[in-house]
């Protein structure tokens, strides 16, 4: 099985995503001996495909083109139609980043093929490629398969795999082959502008020790200061999942999950947050995780180590009373 | 400017799932308006009270949806498609775009919105989708629009912080990132005036869409645990004494 990955990079720096499915690759490919090619795609990418060359592929292909110094759906889809038809593979797979979202289903429908997107893992049985998803937020898990011949389109979250288990090149670099490709700019429809960060976040809370967490459960805005009590009285900042912070009840820069920060403290105490995937894929590298949700179904209860099944309008406080005491 | 919102209607949010194979039960649960959908109906409704025109509620699926296509109506959409399909469900990411592509293809819309993704299936892919299969270019994860001379200014919502100004030609297709604006609730005025609106029936195969499926969902199932959990249990006061305890001397993170 020839598989392709497509690693991302911008301004000449990776998402980091793209090495957790270059591991995927490398595992695919060992079990059903196949292949990896890992494709990186820009403008002056040269230093980035030599990274990869030292990797455990059989080849890298460069992909550079004046139009593809800063990312367009159509730009990307155009390009990457041109290598997928030269290079054949069987499956291309894809980190799941906001970026793939916006065009990797388009590539695929452009050349008549489906995507099985946002994948948290895949299993073989029989020699068959089972890929494992969410649905229902996190509540359940389903295993999808592929229909008809490839090229077959796939995305793995991010955080489902290792980057550190890439295999490194035993014999030396890899080739490196440079793929030309036509692109027009009037086929780019368009166009982007700037780059920017909004106000400076005031909390990195990447540097907090201990975080808790409000999710929907809190359910009203006149709730979250029973959450600062808990907080406060563990000397932990506060943070929060995204419904909360789009109503405006905690500000954004406190929202944990793929569209806010990243997370690893010590201790993460989720209040009232189910555990969808996009939230879960923002803290989940906390040493210890304590949840307490009145579904005792909920995702989050899936990589809690202390989990309480109850109302947190009931517990809050008296957890707030308890550290106090514990001071 | 015309607009058709592409909604979806999902199972309520606290429904019980009850899994048969590769879907859930449905005889016994509520079903609502998939919540990022909300927020691209607000946004259309919003473009609609600044530039004029019309904004079409697009839906699919069994009878049911067409509670959701009141909803949208009764918020101030001017009429409703609905696509009436009972195997809704078993359709692929492809398949599913290539009958909404099907049913608006002749509305020639300035504009297509959808939510960023359902909260039942969460294939994320019906905006992409629909702009290959239209031939129109799209935009995702969509902040802020901003209309002027058959142009777009949109804001992308990048990872990490990061956010992107990008502009595109109309007609469009753009998906809504949720929490873009405040959704409205539907007014009595709102919901009378619903009642007299027209929802057009159609469906797959009055459309002439047969596509093959690319991918089959197999089964679905509650997944397998990755930690052992310890569950705490108790009136509130013990489960929080125990929890102190827990994490100050068996995990000792406080």
């Amino acid at each position: 099985m020839k598989i392709l990955v497509i690693t991302e990079q911008r301004q000449a720096k990776w998402n980091n995503t793209s090495f957790e499915t270059l591991a995927a690759a490398q595992q695919i490919a060992s079990a059903l001996s196949g292949t990896v090619s890992a494709v990186v795609v820009g403008k002056s990418v040269d230093a980035l495909a030599n990274e990869l060359a030292g990797k455990n592929i059989a080849e890298v292909l460069q992909i550079e083109h004046e139009l593809l110094e800063s990312y367009t759906p159509d730009g990307f889809c155009v390009a990457l139609k041109q290598v997928i038809e030269s290079a054949k593979p069987q499956l291309v797979l894809f980190p799941h980043t906001y970026q793939v979202r916006d065009f990797a289903p388009k590539l695929a429908a452009m050349l008549g093929k489906g995507m099985i997107g946002d994948c948290v893992g895949y299993r073989l049985e029989g020699g068959r490629l089972v890929f494992v998803r969410q649905m229902f937020q996190g509540k359940t898990a389903a295993d999808v398969t592929f229909l008809g011949d490839g090229p077959w389109f796939a995305s793995f979250q991010s955080g489902s795999f290792r980057a550190d288990q890439v295999a490194a090149s035993e014999g030396g670099a890899k080739p490196v082959k440079r793929v030309t490709v036509e692109l027009k700019a009037e086929q780019i429809r368009t166009k982007p502008l700037e780059l920017f960060k909004e106000a400076k976040s005031a909390v990195d809370l990447t540097q907090a020790p201990l975080i808790v967490a409000v999710g929907r459960g809190i359910k009203a805005p006149e709730n979250i200061p029973q959450a600062e009590a808990v907080a406060k009285a563990m000397g932990a900042e506060i943070a929060a999942s995204r419904p909360i912070c789009d109503e405006g009840w905690l500000p954004m820069e406190r929202q944990i999950g793929s569209s806010g920060q990243t997370v690893a403290p010590k201790l993460y105490l989720a209040l009232g947050i189910s555990g969808a995937i996009q939230h879960v894929v923002g803290m989940k590298g906390a040493r210890t995780i304590v949840a307490i949700n009145k579904d005792q179904n909920a995702p989050i209860f899936e990589i809690a180590d202390y989990g309480v099944v109850g109302d947190i309008f009931e517990i809050m406080p008296a957890l707030a009373e308890e550290l106090q005491k514990a001071k | 400017m015309k607009i058709i919102v592409c909604i979806k209607q999902v199972p309520a949010k606290d429904a019980p799932l009850a899994i048969t194979g590769n879907w859930i039960k449905e005889s016994d649960i509520g079903f609502e308006m998939n919540e990022p959908d909300s927020f691209a109906l607000e946004e259309a409704l919003r473009l609609k009270e600044k530039h004029g025109g019309e904004v079409v509620a697009l839906s699919m699926g069994p009878e049911r949806v067409k509670q959701t296509i009141k909803e949208a109506l009764a918020k101030g959409a001017d009429r409703g498609i609905h696509i009436a399909d009972d195997q809704f469900a078993q359709l692929d990411p492809l398949g599913a775009a290539n009958a909404l592509a099907a049913a608006v293809k002749n509305e020639n819309a300035d504009l297509i919105l959808t939510g960023l993704q359902s909260d039942d299936q969460g294939f994320g892919q019906t905006g992409v989708l629909l702009a290959a299969l239209l031939d129109r270019p799209h935009a995702t994860i969509i902040m802020a629009i901003e209309a002027s001379e058959g142009k777009l200014k949109l804001k992308r919502e990048l990872e990490a912080g990061w956010f992107q100004w990008i502009e595109c030609p109309l007609p469009a297709v753009l998906s809504i990132q949720s929490g873009i604006n405040k959704v409205r609730y539907a007014t009595l005025k709102g919901i009378m005036a619903a009642k007299k609106k027209e929802i057009a029936a159609l469906t797959r195969e009055s459309l002439g869409v047969k596509s093959e499926p690319t991918q089959k969902v197999e089964k679905i199932y509650v997944p397998v645990k990755t930690k052992k959990t310890e569950f705490l249990t108790g009136t509130p006061k013990e489960v929080a004494a125990k929890l102190v305890e827990k994490l100050k001397f068996e995990a000792r993170v406080i």
